[in-house]
């Protein structure tokens, strides 16, 4: 019988809270995280407006010690703060770095989508341009490589099993979980850290303002600016932050007596090879709709139990496309539709960390038996107004949802779904 | 500049530093920088920019790697601020 898999820790720093009860909460309220940022005024953005978590130096500085805080740039410390608040969340301790006690059966897999551009603008362009690249010091590479938020997590925790950091631009922080999910069921760790983070910077959101896919007509009124699902979305508001899972294996979880959240019963990753009209920024949907059926059958599912999706859905052009793609291939229509949401609706998209966040929120509503409010969304878009009733305006007690699915669609035409599974005892 | 001043300054440059935070309380000219305040030998670059920043000198290459204990930093410090 195949190994089963749980989530029994979660911790999250959002744009809207930092932490799981202010998180659930911030949820349950529809409170928007989205806020206008002068520095993208002063910088001439069309996108004025972005997600990103609150005094989070205060809060980073609370977790790190002098020597640690050097070298944890924006993205290293959404994830690092993250992985702590799971860890322990999860019933584990922090063991103390005299303590050289390695852990060889906990791993990491740990995102970004695109990384420490802060650093790279900020420190390594100007100094190295100045001609001074001896003052670089020794703290840049750890926070540039790709891998620097899962290399940081895994000297934290003492993790001893595989520790990676992948990349699949939006699609990051869901790939990471189901990535860490196999490597789980193939009996090559116990448990796994997961998730993903993305800093709060223009040097990232630069090319996206350019490319004019951010919202660019809310900028004085910010916390209407992401509007996933409606008929005046312009854009996706862009948004940072980091959330990571404990992913554990259901027999050492239980042995243990730890609380478990969900179990992750199906997860599926694919590409449309940007072909039958994806391209390196649109979905195939026959490759969506093959990613959705592929994790539906790796849960064993027929997909009319599907309750609820916790869709990709950015407030792009897309949204409609994505309601009808999930339709499709759970051969739902619009009487029998899972209920939809979409997270991104009060945080923004936060690139990499947007699968892992949004998977919090997901197994945080399967627990507690809840759906969140898709804000701003109150006028339906027009393509997809029969699943308007679908779709929560308000915040839904939902106690009898077992099956919510968790989406990620990401540049380079890149595909994930994930199948979480409310847990019960027997 | 005296060599106990600038032993001071050594101590509060090496501070962010040190794992072994206690010892740079009682620590001495002969203190080993990476044996005995468990400073991460990667992270000594950074201590010598800091020295440079702190004293407007300019410690080569060379120099530094000669640099074991506090009091061989001292020295070096003390000969380039004449």
């Amino acid at each position: 019988m195949r190994t089963r898999v749980v989530v029994t820790g979660m911790g999250v720093a959002a744009p809207n809270a930092h932490g799981l009860e202010n998180f659930e909460q911030a949820i349950r309220g529809g409170v928007s995280g989205i806020r206008f940022i002068p520095q993208l005024q002063e910088l001439n953005f069309g996108c004025q407006i972005a997600g990103v978590p609150e005094n989070f130096d205060d809060i980073r500085k609370s977790y790190f010690d002098r020597e640690k805080l050097l070298s944890i740039n924006d993205n290293i410390g959404y994830a690092s703060v993250s992985a702590v608040d799971a860890w322990k969340d999860a019933g584990f301790e922090l063991n103390s770095e005299d303590d050289d006690t390695v852990d060889w059966d906990t791993g990491v897999i740990a995102g970004s989508g695109i990384g420490g551009m802060d650093t790279i603008a900020n420190i390594i362009v100007p100094v190295i341009n100045e001609g001074k690249v001896r003052r670089l010091g020794s703290r840049v590479v750890e926070q540039v490589m790709s891998s620097g938020t899962s290399a940081r997590i895994s000297g934290l925790l003492g993790a001893g099993n595989k520790v990676t950091s992948n990349s699949s631009a939006c699609s990051t922080g869901n790939e990471a979980i189901i990535d860490a999910l196999w490597r789980i069921r193939m009996g090559l760790a116990k448990r796994m850290v997961a998730g993903g983070s993305e800093g709060a910077t223009p040097y990232i959101w630069g090319g996206f303002d350019a490319m004019r896919v951010l919202c660019r007509k809310f900028n004085d009124n910010p916390p209407a600016g992401s509007r996933p699902l409606s008929a005046t979305a312009c854009g996706f508001v862009p948004g940072s932050g980091g959330a990571m899972l404990i992913l554990e294996e259901l027999e050492t979880a239980l042995a243990r007596g730890a609380r478990i959240y969900a179990e992750i019963i199906g997860g599926y990753v694919n590409c449309g090879g940007q072909r039958m009209g994806g391209s390196m920024t649109a979905p195939n949907p026959e490759g969506v709709k093959r990613c959705i059926r592929g994790a539906v059958a790796d849960a064993g599912i027929d997909p009319a139990q599907v309750d609820a999706i916790n869709g990709h859905l950015t407030a792009t052009y897309a949204d409609p496309h994505e309601v009808r793609n999930w339709a499709e291939a759970l051969e739902r229509n619009p009487e029998n539709f899972p209920y939809i949401q979409s997270t991104k609706s009060l945080i923004g998209h936060c690139l990499g960390a947007a699968g892992a966040i949004e998977s919090v929120a997901a197994v945080l509503q399967i627990y507690k038996g809840f759906l969140h409010p898709s804000i701003n969304c109150e006028d339906v878009h027009p393509d997809i107004e029969k699943y308007a009733q679908k779709i929560p305006q308000k915040c839904l007690e939902f106690p009898q949802m077992k099956i919510i699915a968790k989406a990620g669609f990401g540049f380079g035409d890149v595909n994930s779904c994930i199948i979480f599974k409310k847990w019960e005892e027997k | 500049m005296d060599e106990k001043k600038i032993f001071e300054e050594m101590i509060n440059i090496l501070r962010p530093f040190a794992k072994n935070q206690d010892l740079l309380e009682t620590a001495t000219m002969d203190t080993h920088i990476l044996n005995d305040l468990k400073v991460n030998s990667a992270r000594l670059v950074d201590v010598i920019i800091k020295c440079e920043d702190v004293y407007d000198i300019s410690v080569d290459d060379d120099e530094a790697d000669k640099i074991r204990t506090i009091g061989d930093a001292v020295r070096i410090i003390k000969q380039k601020l004449g």
